[in-house]
């Protein structure tokens, strides 16, 4: 199990427990966080699972691929370095601590 | 409010109890469901599920840990067999009866199925709709076996996606003159012709399926209506959907295109509400019923707030997907009444975008592996806006910067 927060839009701070392998959009989901709508389900197709990356983690994060990084460029106030769908993150025993926060709105 | 009645535990049905609680609902939610699973994603079915790319606990949309953290009374393996719109209970086949102060009916729309008379009650012919569907025709996925597939909707062309994969010889059929004919234009079917031609998928347009025949109870040959006589291994009907109306239509509920509801998502019956792919709901000056994941969703949290006395007219947002091989594709808006298809081209190899227009104005994107074509349709789509058309044709201007056309009719 890994530790992951969580900050919501409007301040809170949600630190949950996930197995790695599970994406962070499943943990979120799992852990009920708002704000992360997930429409597609993780096919990367709707852009909802949006979440700005703690600067301290995005480098340490794998890169974004090409459908991602298009359907960001696109997405509701995405940060050109933070920005990342949730859904194509699968967490592994490193990011124990990883932190992100929930955009206000999911385009 | 104390009790709440949601029936069907599908995407609508778990969307709705969530977003009950997220609205600080803290009485009784019943969240009454036929099928043993708990609330799971139908899309990957036909997709990663189907294909064996996807485990089974990654298909529940929630834990099963969440229903009781959340108090929710969830009973899966239950249907519901009666409904009484004036004291708002509802029976359950095991004889169990639950009064609430307001129900939801979130349904869905089971698959029509191929009629015994032709031979759609023979073993080894499926449909598509629910896990116990997928997991019962899994063993029938072995490469060099023949599938039949009856239908050219999205369904049926993702589950021929899947069979050609994995190696089966995979026959479809389309009683249309073209594949999506109901829900795409000629430009998009084209597309998905050739992308299944190229992977030895035969499709026969304009073909309808006349009987299915079988020795000891199991299909073993199609006939065409051309005539033409096929052997095959297996059947997959993707032939549609009907709205579940019948508990709405036993309650004397008002029936147009599945469960009529108001713009708050309200049945004829006081307290009676409906949600998802069971409901159509007032939409310009007529009527739209939806079937989708993103409509059951927002359509099933709508209703969650009209519950709670919060409720504001309901505006759905379309928009939908489908994978088939390595081509994505996104659809932004409602293409109904276009006159007009507009093909960009993307700005990467392989990937373009189909524009359809009424007129001046824009109704919806079929984006094939062009995530930036579809965001760009959705956002446009959503805030009213068209671009001219030429500057869709050209894929010199920008896409960020596609000058509007003005003065168009609201
Ligand atoms: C194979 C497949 C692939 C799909 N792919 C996509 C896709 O890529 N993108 C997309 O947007 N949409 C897709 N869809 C459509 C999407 O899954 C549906 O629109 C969505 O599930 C509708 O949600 P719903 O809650 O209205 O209905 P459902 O999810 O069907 O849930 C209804 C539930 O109600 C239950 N029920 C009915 N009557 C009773 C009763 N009397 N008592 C108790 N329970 C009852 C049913 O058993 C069912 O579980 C797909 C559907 C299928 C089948
Ligand atoms: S869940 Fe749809 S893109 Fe991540």
């Amino acid at each position: 199990m890994i530790k992951i927060t969580f900050t919501t839009a409007d301040g809170a701070e949600i630190t949950t427990e996930a197995n790695p392998g599970l994406t962070l959009m499943e943990a979120a989901r799992d852990a009920n966080v708002p704000g992360i709508l997930a429409e597609c389900g993780g096919a990367c197709s709707c852009s909802t699972c949006h979440v700005y990356i703690d600067p301290e983690w995005v480098d340490r994060l794998p890169p974004k691929e090409e459908q991602e990084a298009d359907l960001l460029d696109f997405a509701w106030e995405a940060d050109e370095t933070r920005s990342r769908l949730s859904c194509q993150i699968t967490l592994t025993e490193e990011d124990d601590g990883l932190r992100v926060e929930v955009p206000a709105q999911q385009g | 409010m104390t009790h709440i009645g949601i029936v069907g535990a599908g995407q609508a049905g778990a969307a709705l109890a969530a977003k009950l609680r997220a609205l600080n609902f803290d009485g009784q939610i019943s969240l009454i469901g036929e099928e043993t699973a708990p609330p799971y994603q139908r899309p990957p079915l036909s997709k990663k599920y189907m294909s064996g790319d996807m485990a089974l606990e990654r298909l529940y949309l929630r834990p099963e840990s969440f229903y009781a953290e959340q108090g929710f009374d969830l009973r899966t393996g239950c249907r519901v067999s009666g409904l009484d719109a004036a004291t708002r209970t509802l029976v359950l086949e095991n004889g169990d009866s639950l009064t609430c102060d307001a129900i939801a009916l979130c349904t869905g729309a089971p698959p029509i199925r191929l009629p015994a008379a032709i031979g759609g009650d023979l073993g080894g012919v499926y449909v598509m709709r629910t896990l116990a569907d997928a997991d019962a025709m899994a063993p029938e996925f072995v490469a060099g076996r023949h599938v039949l597939i009856v239908g050219g909707g999205y369904i049926g062309l993702e589950a021929a996606a899947v069979a050609a994969s994995k190696g089966l010889k995979v026959t479809l059929v389309e009683m249309a003159p073209r594949i999506l004919a109901r829900v795409a234009s000629a430009e998009t079917a084209d597309y998905f012709r050739a992308l299944h031609e190229g992977h030895g998928v035969e499709i026969l347009e304009s073909t309808g399926l006349s009987g299915l025949t079988g020795t000891d109870g199991r299909v073993t040959a199609a006939t065409l209506s051309d005539g033409r006589q096929i052997e095959v291994d297996f059947v997959i009907a993707g032939i549609g959907v009907r709205p579940a109306t019948e508990l709405a239509e036993t309650a004397g509920l008002v029936l147009e295109n599945g469960i009529a509801v108001d713009g708050f998502g309200e049945t004829s019956a006081a307290g009676i509400f409906a949600a998802g792919d069971c409901a159509s709901f007032p939409y310009g000056t007529g009527r739209l019923r939806l079937e989708s994941v993103p409509n059951a969703i927002d359509h099933a949290e709508a209703v969650a707030a009209s519950i709670m006395g919060q409720g504001v007219p309901y505006v759905p947002r379309p928009w939908f997907w489908s994978d088939q091989y390595d081509v994505k594709l996104q659809i932004a808006g409602l293409n109904t009444g276009f006159d007009t298809v507009i093909r960009r081209p993307g700005d990467k190899p392989g990937s373009q975008s189909h524009w359809y227009f009424a007129g001046d104005r824009l109704l919806s994107v079929d984006a094939l592996n062009d995530p930036r074509a579809y965001m760009t349709g959705k956002r446009l789509i959503e805030a009213g806006n068209s671009p001219l058309r030429d500057a869709v044709a050209d894929p010199e201007t920008p896409l960020k910067s596609l000058p509007l056309a003005t003065g168009l009719a609201a």
